[in-house]
């Protein structure tokens, strides 16, 4: 969807380059992040894409079609463009800088306006927000006008610079998880820029880690590059916390849980004794027609002839296959029995988790 | 009776002269401005020759202006043209400088064409210093109008040298009065119209 082929740019009176050789495809409905430090050429290969630079040599296509052939207006237009620093119109009305595009485009007033109204909502702005000017709004505000903007004639494409650069961290972090709430639905081809690793790794379908002077250190899924770094400047970058980075992106869901201790209420208590003597344990599940119950010891099945009649206490830490392996470590190290039970919808259950087997996970 | 008629006459005489003036010195300064604002090499020599000709005193300039143009509304428009330049090349370029420059690469990014960009965003964006260009003009030319009346124009100022040559006071204070009256109704007048043309300066920033 959108391809460069071998890009090279150099600005005018410098010699060194600021991107060098550049080949790299951001399939159709997938996030590429470009991420490195500043002076890698990330924001420059994004403008080359919209022609607000153009490439020294090299080619660069969208949709297929090569963007140097085609007229840049027209081609801007067809392209969802945020930048850091939002860059709204100061003089015009919320409402008229969402629909600048659609402007632009000349699309009749109704359509406009109805436009605007379905943005306002996919983006929770306030309607009372589109009669205000930019100036009157908080920086989230702002951010998030400047995403409905680049949305409103909902193009194929979108280029987004340091999108959610310029507010505090929860405000952040509140608008990444808006942003990918959308992108889910609306499937856009993205080419996202930050300097920010961590910003990458969550909104990244694929990140391309970039050195200075525009050289393409590696390109692949936030998993893989965590698992593997290409090299000791992607490592760097990485920064420390690699492995809980790496397992804030694998589900519980994805790895294979032991089965780990479990009895059901009508086995004897002796049976009990004999799985936790074979698992080493002090401690079983209770399954009842695969409802997880609870857990007894050997202490509260003292004088009991079933496992039944003890009361099945609750687990510290209860994981579903949604939770994140980081979460899952998290449960563990604050529960007493470092031991997580699994469960998927409901009480379904389907092991036990432990930090050791959490570490094989990511030493593998 | 006849006085007020006369005094009504004069005080059209001096607005029209001065928005005349304004006038044409927009229509040279505007696209002036634009060009100095994007070739910025020429910038300083325009505001050079501007500066050189606002130096120049007004006296002088009309009395050397009679030998080509005799005493004519030429004449004297010549005169007060050439001193609104300075003060509205200057806030046309510094208007056009004070668009932020985030805001014309989103509009650029956005696919605006340079024609769009300029009518739509720049200027709108510059209008608020240039409209205090356009007062000071206006303020500094209801003065020099005045000086015109050597030259037989003068609107309000024909009153002024009357006085001067009767050694009467009565037209005096009437013609300066009135072109300090026109001078201030001017000045608040333009500051209403920005008020009402540019509502977005008036937006305050909200909740942070």
């Amino acid at each position: 969807m959108i391809r460069l082929v071998d890009v090279v740019k150099r600005f005018p009176n410098s010699t060194a380059l600021a991107v060098d050789h550049l080949t790299l495809e951001v399939e159709e409905g997938e996030t590429a992040v470009l991420v490195g430090p500043s002076g890698c050429g990330k924001t420059t290969t994004m403008k080359m894409i919209n022609r607000l630079e153009e490439p020294t040599s090299g080619s660069i296509y969208v949709d297929g079609r090569d963007v140097t052939l085609q007229d840049p207006v027209a081609l801007r237009r067809g392209i969802g463009y945020v930048i850091q620093t939002i860059g709204l119109l100061p003089h015009r009305t919320v409402a008229q800088n969402i629909a600048t595009v659609p402007e632009l485009l000349g699309w009749d007033g109704s359509r406009i306006q109805g436009r605007v109204k379905e943005l306002t909502g996919m983006l929770e702005l306030s309607r009372e927000l589109l009669s205000r000017y930019p100036s009157e709004l908080s920086g989230g505000q702002r951010q998030r006008v400047g995403v409905a903007r680049a949305l409103a004639a909902d193009p194929p494409v979108m280029l987004m610079d340091e999108p959610f650069g310029a507010v505090d961290p929860i405000v952040r972090a509140r608008l990444q998880d808006q942003f990918l709430d959308i992108q889910d639905r609306l499937k856009k081809t993205i080419l996202f820029v930050t300097h920010d690793i961590d910003e990458a790794i969550k909104m990244a379908d694929r990140i391309a880690i970039l050195n200075a002077g525009g050289i393409l250190e590696q390109y692949d899924s936030p998993k893989e590059i965590l698992r593997e770094p290409a090299n000791d400047f992607v490592k760097e970058f990485l920064g420390s916390e690699r492995g809980l980075k790496r397992l804030a992106l694998m589900k519980v869901g994805e790895i294979e849980v032991e089965e780990g201790p479990a009895v059901s209420p009508e086995d004897s208590a002796g049976r009990a004794q004999g799985v936790m003597q074979t698992f080493g344990t002090t401690w079983v599940s209770v399954v009842k027609d695969g409802e997880l119950l609870g857990w007894v010891d050997s202490q509260s099945l003292a004088g009991k002839a079933t496992v039944g009649e003890a009361t099945a206490r609750r687990f510290s830490a209860y994981l579903t296959a949604e939770s994140s392996l980081r979460e899952a470590l998290d449960a563990l190290i604050t529960s007493k029995t470092q031991v997580a039970a699994v469960v998927w919808e409901g009480q379904r259950y389907r092991g036990i988790l432990t930090a050791e087997r959490i570490s094989t996970e990511i030493v593998s | 009776m006849r006085n007020l008629d006369r005094i009504g006459e004069r005080l059209m005489e001096h607005a029209y002269l001065t928005f005349l003036a304004v006038g044409i010195g927009l229509l040279i300064c505007i696209p002036a401005g634009i060009y100095a604002h994007r070739h910025r090499r020429i910038y300083a020599p325009v505001t050079w020759f501007a500066g050189l000709l606002y130096t120049i005193p007004s006296l002088a300039l009309f009395a050397f202006l009679t030998t080509y143009t005799g005493l004519t509304t030429l004449t004297a428009e010549i005169g007060l043209v050439s001193y609104t330049l300075l003060i509205l090349v200057r806030n046309v370029v510094a208007g056009l400088d004070g668009v932020p420059v985030d805001t014309r690469e989103a509009a650029q990014g956005m696919g605006y064409t340079s024609r769009q960009l300029l009518w739509r965003v720049e200027l709108p964006l510059a209008f608020p210093v240039i409209l205090a260009g356009i007062r000071v003009a206006t303020v500094t030319i209801i003065g020099l109008v005045t000086v015109t009346s050597l030259i037989g124009k003068g609107g309000l100022g024909f009153f002024i040298l009357q006085g001067m040559r009767r050694f009467f006071s009565t037209p005096i204070i009437v013609g300066a009065g009135l072109s300090v009256l026109l001078a201030v109704t001017a000045d608040v007048t333009l500051l209403g119209l920005q008020k009402l043309l540019t509502p977005w300066t008036r937006a305050r920033a909200g909740p942070a």
